[in-house]
């Protein structure tokens, strides 16, 4: 199972959001279990074309996904995703 | 009793008319940018278009009178390219209007870039109107482009009412286009207008509309504040005519109502020029005619004069019968009522002032 935390600022729009735990061997398997528990919240994480939007970051283990356009990252079990959102002025 | 949403870079304000003049009275979406406020005044639903920096662009509406707020679908592209074959993304949602009496589950929705959409469900889904998305001056022949936005963008649809199927949607950049047939076909209807950014001034399309309303007293009379000057049309835009000042003001701007009554009078709060983009000599005017733009005179009491910078951009002008407000870029909102124009500061020290509505 992989663990995925969000930023509290998701908690605004999703009150009952808490750490997931969910199987997925990239990104985008682990982000499809997500918006399976969590319906609507892939609309705010990536955009229409399934990329993820400029201002969220991802990191695994700590470090920042590569592949923004298709999440198609290694993800393997006891990693951490988190979910942020990137820090902009404003 | 009168209620005026204020769409703001940092929420949603609404006020309310009282004795002591318009009052706010709630707050909603603190923190974000409201882009679009429309009141569906068939349903009474307030839709709020709603801008995050992080999150992308969220609709959402109220059928409570802001009491409690639902979000709905945006509208996607779902695969339709832009000229540079990259894929089209919902970038902001800038207008909505209904789809009228006789369709009372169809709502009209602009974007950039460049997007009509409808619904047939009452905004449960909306679809691409694909007749405009791929008609040919835009697909084809490239005339529609970017301005002040990297993209083309729908600001503006008017919806006549007395024939639903009848329908302009005014697009920044690329000019007005008119269907009579519910937005199956569209055709340009810029003649008159000038395009002094061009090579060509008189082209077909490439014009730059800055709002289109549509008189309320008679449907075929269209007005616009144009990039180019401010233009009305008395044959439902089959010819602009130019009814810009002589002496260059009112000529550039965004803001502008018509009065529901007389076709004739209108409002615009000029800017000075693409340039700048300051109030002509730094002073805040609003401008009026009573007369299809032959002439023009200042209705400017109450306005600070000297040192301004506050200009009003296009959403965020409006008037209801006798309550007119309008909101600058530097977040002071000001109304007055229409026999006695005498403005009034309902509130200062907001954010930047996108839109307004009047409920």
């Amino acid at each position: 199972m992989t663990k995925v935390r969000f930023t509290a600022a998701l908690t605004r729009f999703f009150p009952g959001l808490k750490e997931l735990n969910v199987e997925g061997s990239t990104v985008q398997e682990v982000l499809d279990q997500v918006s399976s528990e969590m319906p609507g919240i892939a609309n705010y994480l990536l955009e229409e074309d399934g990329s993820l939007r400029k201002h969220v970051n991802i990191f695994v283990k700590d470090r920042l996904i590569k592949d923004r356009n298709t999440l198609s990252d290694k993800v393997h079990s006891q990693d951490e995703i988190l979910i942020y959102q990137a820090l902009s002025g404003g | 009793m009168k209620t005026a949403l204020v769409g703001t870079a940092k929420g949603l304000i609404v006020y309310t008319t009282t004795a002591n003049g318009l009052q706010p009275e709630t707050i909603h979406f603190t923190g974000f940018a409201v882009n679009m406020v429309y009141i569906d005044e068939r349903s009474g639903w307030w839709w709020v278009g709603v801008a995050h920096k992080h999150w992308g662009q969220k609709l959402h509406y109220s059928d409570d009178q802001g009491n409690s707020w639902q979000e709905t679908e945006v509208p996607t592209f779902l695969g339709a390219e832009l000229p540079n074959g990259n894929q089209a993304r919902l970038r902001q949602i800038w207008c909505m209007q209904h789809g009228g009496y006789d369709q009372p589950n169809v709502l009209w929705l602009g974007t950039d870039p460049g997007g009509l959409f409808c619904s047939d469900d009452s905004g449960k889904t909306f679809s691409l109107v694909e007749s405009l998305w791929n008609h040919a001056s835009r697909k084809s022949q490239m005339q529609w482009f970017g301005a002040g936005s990297d993209y083309p963008f729908i600001h503006s649809i008017v919806v006549d009412p007395e024939d639903s199927q009848h329908v302009y949607v005014a697009v920044s950049c690329a000019g007005v286009f008119e269907s009579v047939d519910g937005g199956k076909s569209w055709r340009p209807r810029n003649q008159g207008l000038v395009a002094a950014y061009l090579p060509n001034p008189h082209v077909e399309v490439g014009h730059d509309p800055h709002r289109l309303v549509m008189a309320k007293s008679n449907h075929r009379v269209l007005w616009q504040q144009n990039h180019c000057g401010v233009f009305y049309s008395a044959n439902g835009g089959k010819h602009w005519q130019d009814v810009s000042a002589t002496d260059g003001i009112p000529y550039y701007g965004f803001a502008l109502v018509v009065d529901e009554k007389d076709a004739g009078r209108a409002w615009v709060i000029p800017v000075e020029s693409d340039e700048q983009r300051v109030a002509p000599g730094l002073q805040l005017n609003v401008y009026e005619t009573k007369n299809f733009g032959k002439s023009w005179h200042t209705q400017s009491e109450g306005l600070p004069q000297g040192s301004v910078f506050d200009i009003v951009l296009r959403q965020a002008f409006t008037k209801k019968n006798e309550l007119m407000v309008f909101g600058t870029t530097n977040g002071n909102l000001y109304y007055s009522y229409q026999k006695s124009i005498r403005w009034k500061l309902a509130s200062t020290h907001l954010t930047k002032i996108n839109t307004i509505n009047i409920v």
